[in-house]
């Protein structure tokens, strides 16, 4: 057969021989089988991996150097004025500023509040619906729909049940008090400037408790009965029973509600805006504070507070992410 | 503990006789009592909202807060849902973000099942680093991000390459939904046995093939979830919508019109904001009505485990 071959092609196939073994090579080598197995994943999830770096990563890096620079005012913004580095003066002035304290205190207080009450009322609304009542999936439903609501739309409403106004002109959830003789818990609601904030806390109860209902009763149905009955038959109590089974069975799903509200809570914006007000001074949260930065062109403080945000963010999920990574080993 | 992403509310425990007991019982009636004082406390806001939004402009004494309207009027609704010169119409906005939100799904949840098929079934080494890399995004809070955020889509705006309004919210809805959606698929593959995708890549199937013919056919709960998730969570958004919705009148999402119009020019007008706030949640109403075990587990989701 080689024989038969022209001339000149067995020149050319001489000629391009090292290209050809180098081919050849190529394609039967470790490293190539390697690209070809791994080459079409990776560039499957390649666009997600350059937006989340673009959108996520590099974002973040851009706001902690915007932190630290003195662009305070819509020239610099638009580049008219330059700016300089001011390493971590906007830091300290904002730690050390009232008002930007109070919006933390705020935060804190309103935290605080929003997440004992919604393992309060979950957790008790979970152990009354387990017992097998009647019309569960009815109470269940109502219980879980305010969480389908708008933080806005709940907002409107609950701007009207939170009105301030007392006596011949109280409306609201005063009015109700007036009504049903219980006169006496009439308040200013979310006026009060040390506590105002808590206020708020109620309607974000009132949206979440269904959905730490849900994370509980799904919990207590881990639990099998034959669990419960053989508790019972070594003679437990029913405290007994409890403390050492339930409680234990469902601590990991009470630390998940912690985290996630926790996490809801300390971001939280809209509802504030919605019940009160962004420049309402006894509402304040360092959310709305950055939005009122950014509104006044001072980007220097808005990436400030929103850098401030995500340290307190980090600062309990990341113990909560490790704590995580090494259960699941 | 891991908690089943899909479907959460259907395990009911199987009934075994339980210890009778004699007479009444009284703590079977604690928790009926327990239920239905906390139904009052659900149900008080849905009550204002229907009242008031009944009642006309004439009827808001504060001393018949509580009561009946005195004549049942649904100027209030058609106020909300037509608008007026002052206040911008319900009705326009709920078009609006329904253009927006609908899209935002469905790229969202296609690209998030990619991302969990081969984060999970056609993994490359490294796989896990990228995982807990793109995972970290869903833990931080936007506001770390919203100044260069913000001046990125206004330079991009500036050079027409973006427009305000639903375009850019898609983009950042898909884009910030990629955590989320990635862990739903991600964990819910995790289920699907390595020996389905072993037998069609010895059938010669390539990565896209495997991902067509015997993934996807089975995603479909975990589609549900994510659709459900980004649907509520980009419809009920306010924080994106009031910085990249553009103009509140004529582009943004119906969050912002709300808004607008419980704290706009009429302030006492209490009436045309409750229909509008009614109006308004409609829609994830209607889908949690429907799909409500799926919406639990799209938030079960959300509850980070290994």
């Amino acid at each position: 057969m080689v024989k038969s071959r022209p001339k000149f092609v067995m020149f050319l196939i001489r000629l391009f021989a090292p290209i050809t073994r180098a081919y050849r090579a190529y394609v039967t080598s470790p490293k190539t089988r390697k690209l070809r197995k791994y080459g079409p994943p990776i560039l499957l999830l390649s666009p997600s991996i350059i937006l989340v770096g673009i959108f996520v990563y590099t974002l973040i890096g851009r706001s902690i150097s915007m932190s630290m620079t003195d662009s305070y005012t819509f020239a610099q913004m638009v580049g008219a004025v330059p700016t300089e580095t001011v390493w971590f003066d906007n830091y300290v002035t904002l730690l050390t500023s009232e008002n930007f304290l109070h919006s933390l205190q705020n935060l804190l207080l309103y935290t605080v509040v929003f997440i004992a009450g919604t393992l309060v009322m979950g957790f008790i609304w979970a152990w009354a619906l387990d017992r097998r009542s009647r019309a569960e999936g009815i109470f269940r439903s109502l219980y879980l729909f305010p969480m389908a609501v708008s933080s806005v739309a709940a907002g409107v409403v609950w701007r009207w049940l939170l009105n301030a106004n007392q006596g011949n002109q109280a409306s609201g959830l005063n009015r109700l008090f007036q009504n049903i003789g219980l006169g006496f818990l009439q308040n200013g609601w979310t006026t009060n400037v040390t506590f105002g904030i808590t206020a708020i806390a109620l309607p974000a109860i009132w949206q979440m408790s269904g959905y730490v209902m849900a994370l509980f009763l799904a919990g207590f149905r881990g639990i099998s009965d034959d669990m419960r009955e053989a508790a019972r038959v070594d003679g437990a109590s029913e405290w007994q029973l409890y403390r050492h089974v339930l409680f234990p069975q469902l601590s990991p799903i009470a630390l998940s509600a912690l985290i996630i509200l926790g996490h809801m809570s300390l971001k939280v914006f809209d509802l504030v805006v919605a019940v009160t007000d962004k420049h309402f001074y006894p509402t304040q949260v360092p959310a709305i504070t950055m939005y009122n930065y950014m509104n006044a062109g001072n980007y220097a403080m808005a990436s400030a507070v929103g850098v401030i945000l995500l340290v307190i963010i980090a600062i309990f999920i990341v113990p909560y992410l490790i704590h995580v990574g090494k259960e699941a080993k | 503990m891991s908690i089943d992403t899909t479907t959460v509310l259907t395990g009911k425990r199987t009934e075994s006789k339980s210890v009778t007991k004699q007479g009444f019982d009284w703590g079977r009636l604690a928790r009926y009592l327990i239920l239905l004082i906390s139904l009052v406390f659900v149900l008080i806001p849905v009550y204002v909202l229907l009242v008031t939004s009944f009642k006309s402009v004439g009827d808001a004494d504060p001393s018949r807060a509580w009561a009946f309207p005195l004549n049942w009027s649904i100027q209030s609704w058609i106020t909300a849902w037509k608008g007026t010169t002052a206040m911008p119409s319900v009705a326009a906005a709920l078009g609006r973000t329904a253009m927006m939100v609908i899209p935002a799904s469905i790229i969202s949840a296609f690209l998030g099942s990619m991302n969990g098929f081969v984060l999970s079934r056609w993994r490359f080494p490294g796989a896990n680093i990228v995982f807990t890399l793109i995972l970290f995004g869903m833990f931080i809070p936007y506001q770390a991000v919203m100044v260069p955020l913000f001046k990125m889509m206004a330079s991009l705006w500036t050079a027409k390459l973006l427009v305000p309004g639903a375009p850019t919210l898609i983009l950042l809805h898909v884009v910030y939904g990629i955590p989320i959606t990635t862990l739903i698929f991600r964990n819910y593959y995790q289920n699907v046995p390595q020996e389905l995708i072993e037998a069609a890549r010895v059938d010669g199937a390539g990565m896209l093939g495997t991902y067509a013919r015997v993934v996807l056919p089975i995603s479909i709960p975990s589609f549900v979830v994510v659709l459900i998730w980004q649907f509520t969570s980009a419809w009920n958004d306010f924080l994106f919508a009031v910085f990249f919705g553009g103009n509140p009148q004529t582009q943004s999402p119906v969050t912002v019109t709300l808004n607008h119009l419980a704290h706009g020019s009429m302030l006492s007008d209490y009436g045309a904001s409750m229909a509008g706030a009614l109006i308004a949640s409609v829609p994830t109403l209607l889908i949690y009505i429907v799909l409500g075990r799926y919406f639990v587990g799209g938030l079960m989701a959300g509850s980070v485990k290994g």
